[in-house]
């Protein structure tokens, strides 16, 4: 079985668990063993703009605790993701501040050489288990739906450190989410930040900078903006819904997390998705999953297309 | 008689004490709106609160909590079983002994009409106790300072809280194993409670217990004959069993008691019992008269947080019944370390050296920030600083044995320190996201300590002020080249020729109409700065700190310069300079 050491990371379990339990409960589904590291930190990057050391140290543990155990990382959340890539690179690429680090965390008995490799969820769904298998779990499809993807900068870039997807045309996600049935839209400002960084810096211009993604994923059609992360989900929820009350916007553009979607057409226990645990509501999109009824329809026709296809070739 | 007049005056402290204590539970104001609360405002919504829950279905999650947490301390054994058997050790042997042993005579007997301590099960239980808090505080001692759990550190109070209960405990053995050897103890209940006078007939038991009982006598040896020692044991059996045990009964009493024996007769002529006994009865008055004050306190405190906290979640109280909780809570810290072991960013601690940045620690200096306590310049900017470095993952609060709402104490104390200003740089990192989202309970002065921030960096760079200047264009200041260094990739900003791609990718300038003018240097600019040397003109830029570190810039850049890491690593020379020239001048002050 396919194991990884789940690292949540801190915004997670204190304000959107309903990511946690709806990812423990799709991966649980897709057969993908989660090891909980409870000695893991924070993953360093909200220290970054403070002090490097502090952000290398801090994310080099979690790196020294994952080997320790032969385990290699899945988050869940782009920002750890890009913190806990950077910090390997650096520590594979930087001998003497290698040593450095280590020197600390030799306190605790920990050191890191270099033989864990980061993964985002993202990249576990697509690369580890791949679309045809989780195409085998779904149990219904999404119809007339119609999704923005939002990458997240963190995850994309430096393209040459993270190595998630292509960084100008990247498309893991949009396959992902089409796996449910869904229609992932095109949107220019798809690779855009969603603003979560300078939220609590700068809360005028991060709002601005998420408006304006927002309205142009809204304006490309997409009834829900996806994300896999919780920074970005925060801000295009909770945050999009004080901009809402602030600058007379009508029509928001709800979020969902990737792990909802995904776990809606799973047939996933709802309890675990906590869809009613978004501020901006979704538990409308319940109402495009095919019914029953349709879905035999549609085994019926593919059925038919087949032993069609059969007869065709046999008559060749 | 002492024991009286020790135990008033002990009792009296500790009311007086209890009375102090309380008292400051609806006095220390922290927190947002906490200096408006009164405090009778506060003791009436507290006495509203606990009886309206108190006559409530929530008496049943009170119970609940009460056997669960507080009882069986089931928090400490979520955490750790070696400190969960420690604790109990400690704190059930403790109260057993003070229900059966020091209140024998208002408890025991009530339950037990014929209860006479020294008979069974009541001596062996005694010693049972006994050895179980002996035991705890051996524990105790060694996760303290031989296991070196990781973050654990030892204070005053730590160490006169073992101290204490050691004293109490050791002192009660020696007194019972002296009293076992000592030929005087023997003889006055022979004495008092035999009714033998017959030389022959005390002689035998006497020489029944020296042989069987580690009495020892100045006048008997052994060996004894045969016939003696039949003779002893018939009158022991018929007038000494009746209410005496086998000493062996209370076996760490007697195994001290072999131990001492070759003393025996010294400890019986300097009167050691005595001695032992006034330092037993000592030792537990000064432990009541101080326990006030002392960590044991949270015998009473972290009840009360368990069973606050347990039952009545945060959104539900009052803001009156915050305020006092939150006060309250500084008493039910037992300074256990577990929020330290769990914190999110003890690294920061391991780099920075501010003790206040471990939970556990910082506790303490809002304890101290909370009393009024006069504190310098320096040590509340440190508090600040700890306060602020944290993720608000609420780890600390989910870990707590004592059931503290740390996260809670945090946040408020946070935005006090922050809104009475100090500047504190670390409010413009993705820390202030959580600070964003809490923007309605922050109070009104949610914007100043981010605008003092910025203004405390311009303060440093004197060159943003001088627009008219012209500048060389040679490097002015190579220090600050090669400071950029710490990811050794930061230095390729040297190959920029300008082309002005970050610039044109980067989605904060296209916010704007008039970039400059709002922003400063734009990132290529603040590149050829860095380039030369120019100090004030990179880190003063608002484009420096409104950076959403989104990598555009750099991912687009033709000549591979890591802008977005030449930003943060900008950022991080700045903090340090700020830091490294605020901290001096209010040492001065």
């Amino acid at each position: 079985m396919m194991e990884f050491a789940f690292f949540i990371g801190c915004t997670i379990p204190a304000r959107l668990s309903q990511y946690e339990s709806s990812s423990r409960a799709v991966l649980k589904k897709l057969g993908v063993g989660l090891v909980d590291i409870r000695e893991f930190n924070c993953c360093g990057y909200p220290l970054r703009n403070i002090d490097f050391t502090v952000f290398m140290l801090s994310s080099a543990r979690n790196l020294a605790l994952a080997e320790k155990k032969h385990l290699n990382v899945m988050t869940l959340c782009k920002c750890c993701y890009g913190s806990l890539k950077k910090a390997d690179y650096l520590m594979k690429e930087n001998d003497s501040l290698k040593k450095e680090v280590n020197a600390t965390l030799e306190k605790e008995g920990l050191k890191y050489q270099g033989k864990v490799e980061v993964k985002h969820l993202l990249s576990v769904l697509h690369k580890e288990i791949g679309i045809e298998s989780i195409k085998g779990k779904m149990t219904t499809t999404f119809k007339g739906l119609r999704i923005a993807t939002h990458y997240g900068c963190h995850a994309l870039r430096p393209s040459q450190i993270v190595g998630f997807d292509n960084p100008v045309a990247p498309s893991l996600f949009d396959q992902l989410v089409e796996v449910t049935g869904a229609e992932s839209i095109e949107w220019s400002m798809k690779l855009e930040c969603c603003g979560a960084p300078l939220w609590g810096i700068h809360d005028k211009l991060s709002m601005d900078l998420t408006l304006k993604k927002l309205t142009n994923g809204k304006k490309s059609g997409a009834d829900y903006v996806c994300a896999a992360c919780p920074y970005c989900h925060i801000q295009f929820d909770q945050v999009q819904k004080m901009i809402l009350s602030q600058r007379d916007v009508i029509h928001p553009l709800p979020s969902i997390l990737y792990t909802q979607l995904l776990g809606l057409s799973m047939g996933v226990d709802k309890k675990a998705l906590g869809l009613e645990m978004n501020k901006i509501p979704i538990s409308g999109i319940g109402e495009l999953l095919k019914k029953e009824t349709e879905l035999a329809e549609e085994k019926e026709l593919a059925a038919q297309k087949e032993s069609q296809k059969r007869t065709a070739a046999t008559k060749r | 008689m002492f024991l009286k007049v020790s135990l008033y005056i002990s009792l009296f402290i500790f009311l007086l004490a209890l009375i102090y204590k309380v008292a400051s539970w609806f006095q220390y104001r922290i927190g947002i709106g906490a200096e408006k609360i009164s405090t009778s405002t506060r003791i009436f919504s507290a006495m509203k609160g606990i009886l309206s829950t108190i006559f409530s279905a929530e008496i049943l999650a009170l119970l609940r909590v009460f056997f669960l947490d507080v009882l069986l301390q089931f928090r400490i054994l979520k955490e750790d079983f070696l400190r969960w058997v420690m604790h109990i050790f400690i704190y059930g042997g403790f109260m057993l002994l003070l229900l059966m042993h020091a209140l024998d005579k208002t408890i025991t007997v009530a339950l037990w009409k014929d209860y006479i301590p020294t008979l069974n099960p009541f001596m062996f239980l005694r010693d049972l106790f006994g050895t179980m808090v002996i035991a705890g505080v051996i524990i105790a001692i060694f996760r303290r300072f031989i296991l070196k759990v990781p973050r654990l550190f030892s204070n005053a109070m730590d160490i006169y809280a073992i101290l204490i209960v050691a004293v109490i405990m050791l002192s009660g053995f020696f007194l019972e194993a002296t009293k076992m050897v000592a030929y005087s103890d023997y003889k006055r209940m022979v004495d008092e409670y035999s009714g033998l006078s017959d030389p022959q007939e005390l002689k035998s038991l006497e020489a029944y217990w020296v042989k069987e009982f580690g009495t020892i006598s100045p006048n008997l040896k052994e060996p004894f004959d045969e016939k003696i020692l039949a003779k002893g044991k018939e009158l022991h059996e018929s007038s000494c069993a009746g209410c005496h045990a086998r000493p062996q009964w209370a076996f760490t009493g007697y195994g001290t008691a072999k131990i001492i024996s070759p003393f025996g007769l010294g400890i019986d002529r300097v009167h050691l019992p005595r001695y032992l006994w006034y330092l037993h009865v000592l030792a537990c008055m000064i432990g009541l008269a101080y326990l006030p004050f002392s960590k044991m306190f949270h015998i009473f405190a972290s009840s009360i947080s368990l069973l606050a906290n347990g039952v009545i979640g945060k959104e539900k109280l009052v803001p009156a019944n915050r305020t006092t909780l939150r006060a309250m809570e500084l008493d039910a810290c037992t300074h256990c370390g577990t929020c330290s072991l769990r914190c999110s960013v003890t690294m920061a601690f391991e780099e920075m050296l501010n003790l206040n940045i471990l939970p556990s620690e910082k506790i303490a200096s809002v304890k101290a920030l909370a009393s009024g306590k006069a504190l310098s310049q320096r040590e509340l900017k440190h508090i600040q600083e700890g306060v602020t470095l944290c993720t608000n993952c609420y780890r600390c609060t989910v870990v707590c044995p004592a059931g503290i709402n740390l996260q809670d104490l945090w946040f408020h104390v946070r935005e006090t320190l922050l809104q009475k200003g100090y500047p504190e740089l670390l409010v413009l990192s993705p820390l202030s996201f959580y600070r964003g989202l809490m923007k309605e309970e922050t109070g009104k002065d949610y914007e100043k300590p981010l605008i003092q921030a910025r203004e405390a960096i311009a303060a440093q760079c004197d060159l943003l002020k001088r627009k008219d200047e012209v500048l060389p264009l040679t490097p002015k200041n190579r220090k600050l080249q090669s400071g950029l260094n710490l990811s050794a990739q930061a230095k390729t900003f040297s190959v920029c020729f300008g082309c002005q791609t970050c610039t044109t990718v980067c989605p904060v300038v296209a916010n704007y109409k008039n970039p400059q003018e709002t922003l400063g240097l734009l990132p290529h600019q603040i590149m050829h700065a860095a380039g030369l040397g120019l100090r004030d003109l990179a880190f003063g830029s608002n484009m420096l700190w409104d950076c959403l570190t989104c990598y555009q810039c750099q991912e687009q850049c033709p000549q591979g310069v890591h802008v977005t890491d030449v930003l943060y690593e900008l950022k991080n020379l700045a903090v340090k300079q700020v830091r490294e020239k605020i901290l001096p001048s209010m040492e001065g002050k």
